[in-house]
């Protein structure tokens, strides 16, 4: 501030930029306009002054040659590279007009909105896409396995999402006397070093461990975290449901879990009938009764008794009995037998013992057992979870059965375990499954988001598509045709996407495309339209995203390009006559309304914190009637209490007990497949300096992480004559993808861990190469179409393939 | 007579350097070295021990272009790798303090750069 022409801007990372999910308190350094340093803000409760390398090369980012710098429109074929530089009006009018086209003849829901990992984007395209009146937005990925499928599972269980305690939610941190430290944290499937993923700064687990937290590791890899584990448990992947059951048995069975919970917080107590295998309801036992109270078996009257939903309470004085069985008078005269949730649950997890687990997992009973106490027993302790949990298509089940875990040892939401979390004073911008913001799809556009009719789970909680039945509508057009499709910073060719040839078809059916992007990607590649995409420190903006409240402030601006919020709001002007905010700022303030602040108020805070007492602040929420809209201690489920035995999952048909299910493309599942193929792939193992499809183009990171590498074991790696640094191909039945071999003990011998998100920006744009593509492209070998029972997941991390060494032709281009 | 100042140097708690390379970049940022060059180098090290177990480690290491970041410690600031340090492992002090820091905690290493 002191010299002329220097500004220093405090603001929050919140892509694009460093790509990850945001939080970090930063400090820009501007001078005559050009960024020219990025730091961390020492004073920010978040990061403390620390910073990643993708934040701490922002110069090079920013004001990279090849950034895009104004709107393009094609000017040969789809795909043949050429471009027509075109100003931001026209670009605008003609977007507006060949997407009311579109809309005119054949409704807004045949325009595809695609949308990345979690940035400050999708409020955006939400904004665009409930303007103009489609339903569908889209996140790439096959069975949508990331974060939201997450959420969803777990609202389904205990009604809210929940994270790892590192006092995140108070100013002063550790010292906060309220905090109470973790003992234990399991980190199942993922490696804090390289990412902050979820909304969490990943070394705030450091930082535990350096305070004396115990570390557990879940993950086929011998990962950073596996070498500093009390226990690491190395399973094969897709296997991480059976693990988890193997733990509930150990737990149930010694009883190591908290009765008192289970008793007053769980449906462990509510009957099921042994006829039907559902729930006793309310209705079951008198005409009139409610179909949405459930029963329990007084012990004291020997009598059923009514769960009143609505009050969260049995009649005054039952005694409700958590174990055995009973038989009950139903309405129409007959009797029935029941037994408890907590009976059957028990019979679930009596199906998982550990000599079977072993043989499922590969990871040796002993093991199991001490890891299964040793988390049971450390108090507090939490489980944090990486997307190999999601990337399976028994996602949800597996979900389910590690929430039981954190609840019935009696961690949710104390200080030190799992946190329940939510919006910081419940302002909303970026709405998560389950959650509301100031943008909705009307009813009538709601009743089309695809495949809500196949999947009760979207239709309940997410707001997206399901996304591998959407690439079949593509070709189907049933029950309706798709026409264009709006790409904001989603690379699904060189990353997002399975099988991304059919990906390239998909887009080359439809009519109109338009991609928002920094730079060219191989996806922009495809587009009709490209629109210059700003950075986070070229725009104002709110990061809402659990804790802190924090806005994003202005450093400076790159000529020719506009942030995704200012496209939104120019296009939505465009597509809605009845669109209610005058100017961004109002839209930020109404986003903001319900913490009591306006946008300039918030700004000059920096960030804020709710305060205790806030539904959006620990501890023991549901004690204390914080959680439900009612007011009513308990959870936001159904029954009111964690659900042990899900009853929406019975609603929908599908296993409402946790189970473990065997991957489709395993060696178990395709014997036939496995003989070919014989290795276990396993992709998307994370780096430290690139972001999924990211910063290839930036120099002091592309330095550090030159080339798509896949991990190989050295026994394996000399089975087949590979030496470390050779190049190799990847395959399988889907396709094969050329990899730069790294000869190491981080993975076993009979997995190779394919790094994802590759593509080369320094090669040609046009087709047929795309910037490489398809070359190294770790979703060459991945299918669309497998997704879970429920929609939810798919088979990313447990495919199949075989190594081989590349001839020199091979690699005269790598 | 003029004390001789004191030598500095940085203390590493390999321990817990998880390899992110924050340090590198936030070296090459500071001082504008081209991709590739600059005062910190990360080694990453994979030790095979008894028993088929591995422990994976990684090592920041000042090469010959580390300053010690002369110019910022000297307005009182952290030196830009150590500010910026993901895992918060770096230290920079007078190499007689920092050795003494040695005596507290195990897995660490005392580089005194030129
Ligand atoms: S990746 Fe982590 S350290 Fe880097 S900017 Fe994002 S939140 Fe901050
Ligand atoms: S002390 Fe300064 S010059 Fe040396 S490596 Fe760290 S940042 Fe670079
Ligand atoms: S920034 Fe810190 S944790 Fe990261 S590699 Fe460097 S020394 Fe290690």
């Amino acid at each position: 501030m002191s010299e002329s022409g220097v500004k220093r801007v405090r603001t929050t990372s919140w892509s694009a930029g460093p790509g990850c999910h945001g939080g970090c308190g930063v400090v820009a350094t501007v001078k005559d306009g050009r960024l020219v340093k990025l730091e961390g803000d020492p004073e920010h409760p978040w990061n403390q002054g620390r910073l990643c390398s993708r934040a701490l090369a922002m110069t090079q980012y920013v004001h990279h040659p090849d950034r895009l710098r104004t709107p393009l429109k094609r000017a040969g074929e789809r795909g043949e590279g050429k471009w027509e530089a075109i100003s931001w009006e026209e670009a605008y009018d003609l977007i507006e007009a060949r997407m009311k086209a579109i809309r005119d003849e054949h409704g807004p829901e045949s325009f595809l909105f695609t949308i990345g990992t979690g940035r400050d984007i999708y409020p955006w395209i939400s904004l665009l896409a409930y303007t103009y009146g489609s339903p569908n937005i889209v996140f790439g990925l096959s069975g949508n396995s990331c974060y939201a499928t997450r959420i969803s599972a777990c609202k389904m269980v205990q009604g809210d999402y929940m994270v790892f305690d590192a006092a995140q939610w108070f100013p002063d941190r550790y010292d906060d006397p309220r905090w109470v430290q973790p003992e234990c944290i399991v980190i199942w499937g993922y490696n804090i070093p390289a990412s902050c993923p979820d909304n969490l700064f990943g070394h705030w687990i450091v930082d535990l461990m350096k305070r004396g937290t115990k570390i557990v590791t879940i993950d086929p890899r011998l990962s950073w975290f596996a070498s500093r584990s009390e226990h690491w448990l190395q399973l094969r992947p897709g296997t991480d449901a059976a693990i988890a059951m193997g733990f509930l048995h150990v737990i149930v069975n010694e009883g190591l879990y908290d009765c008192a919970f289970v008793e007053k917080w769980t449906n462990a107590a509510h009957l099921l009938r042994t006829d039907t295998g559902r729930l006793l309801r309310e209705s079951d036992l008198r005409a009139g009764g409610a179909t949405a109270n459930f029963v329990a078996w007084d012990a004291v009257r020997s009598a059923p008794a009514v769960w009143d939903a609505a009050s969260q309470a049995y009649p005054a004085g039952a005694q409700p009995l958590l174990e055995g069985t009973c038989e009950v008078a139903l309405a129409d005269g007959g009797r029935v037998a029941c037994e408890t949730v907590w009976t059957a649950f028990r019979r679930e997890v009596d199906r998982y013992p550990l000599d079977r687990v072993a043989e499922i997992t590969m990871v040796p009973a002993e093991q199991v057992r001490e890891a299964a106490r040793f988390y049971a027993k450390a108090k507090p302790a939490a489980i944090h979870w990486g997307v190999p949990i999601d990337m399976t298509p028994n996602m949800t089940p597996t979900a389910h059965a590690l929430a039981a875990l954190w609840c019935i040892t009696g961690n949710l939401d104390v200080p030190g375990g799992n946190v329940l979390a939510r919006f910081a004073f419940n302002a909303v911008a970026y709405a998560l499954p389950g959650t509301k913001s100031v943008f909705a799809p009307s009813a009538e556009a709601e009743a089309k988001r695809i495949a809500t009719d196949r999947y009760g789970i979207f239709k309940k909680f997410s707001l997206r598509a399901q996304t591998d039945v959407t690439l079949e509508q593509i070709f189907t057009g049933e029950p309706y045709p798709i026409k264009g499709m709006w790409m904001a910073a989603s690379n699904l060719i060189g990353g997002l996407g399975q099988d991304p040839k059919r990906w390239v078809e998909a887009l080359k059916k439809l009519d109109f495309v338009v991609a928002v992007d920094l730079f060219h990607t191989p996806s922009t590649q495809l587009a009709d339209v490209v629109l210059p995409a700003a950075s986070f420190l070229e725009k104002d903006g709110v990061r809402s995203w659990w804790v802190p409240l924090q806005t994003i402030n202005k450093a400076m601006t790159v000529e020719g390009c506009k942030p995704d919020i200012e496209i939104g709001f120019e296009l939505a002007r465009r597509f809605d006559p009845g669109f209610q905010w005058e100017s961004i700022h109002d839209l930020l303030d109404d986003i903001l309304k319900p913490s009591g602040m306006t946008f300039g108020e918030l700004q000059e805070k920096g960030w804020a914190f709710p305060p205790e007492g806030h539904p959006s602040a620990p501890y023991r929420r549901h004690e204390k009637g914080l959680l439900r809209p009612d007011g009513t201690p308990g959870f936001c489920t159904p029954s009111g209490r964690v659900e042990l035995y899900s009853t929406l999952r019975e609603e929908w048909g599908l296993e409402p007990f946790p189970i473990f299910e065997e991957p489709p493309l395993s060696p178990l599942s395709r014997p036939d497949l496995a003989a070919q193929y014989p290795l276990i792939l396993s992709t998307g193992r994370r780096s430290p300096v690139l972001y999924h499809t990211e910063h290839r183009q930036i120099p002091w990171l592309r330095a550090l992480d030159p080339d798509p590498i896949v991990e190989i074991h050295p026994a394996t790696a000399s089975e087949h004559g590979i030496g470390a640094g050779e190049w190799v191909w990847v395959e399988n039945s889907f396709g094969k993808a050329l990899f730069k071999a790294k000869v190491t003990l981080e993975v076993p011998t009979w997995m190779v861990m394919a790094a994802h998100g590759w593509w080369f920006p320094e090669e040609p744009g046009a087709e047929p190469s795309l910037h490489g593509a398809f070359r190294s492209n770790a979703n060459n070998l991945l299918p669309m179409g497998y997704q879970g029972k429920d929609g939810q997941g798919a088979p990313i991390k447990h495919g199949l393939c075989r190594v081989y060494k590349a001839t020199p032709e091979d690699v005269i281009h790598a | 007579m003029r004390e001789k100042k004191p030598r500095n140097g940085l203390l590493i708690d390999y321990e817990f350097c998880t390899g992110c390379k924050a340090c590198v970049v936030a070296c090459a940022q500071e001082y504008g070295w081209p991709a590739g060059q600059g005062g910190m180098r990360v080694t990453e090290i994979l030790q095979e021990l008894p028993k088929g177990r591995g422990y994976l480690s990684f090592l920041p290491f000042p090469t010959e272009s580390c300053v010690l970041c002369a110019g910022r410690t000297r307005k009182g600031l952290k030196t830009a790798c150590e500010q910026h340090c993901l895992a918060a492992v770096i230290r920079h002090g007078p190499v007689q303090e920092l050795a003494r820091e040695m005596e507290r905690k195990p897995r660490m290493v005392l580089w005194a750069p030129r």
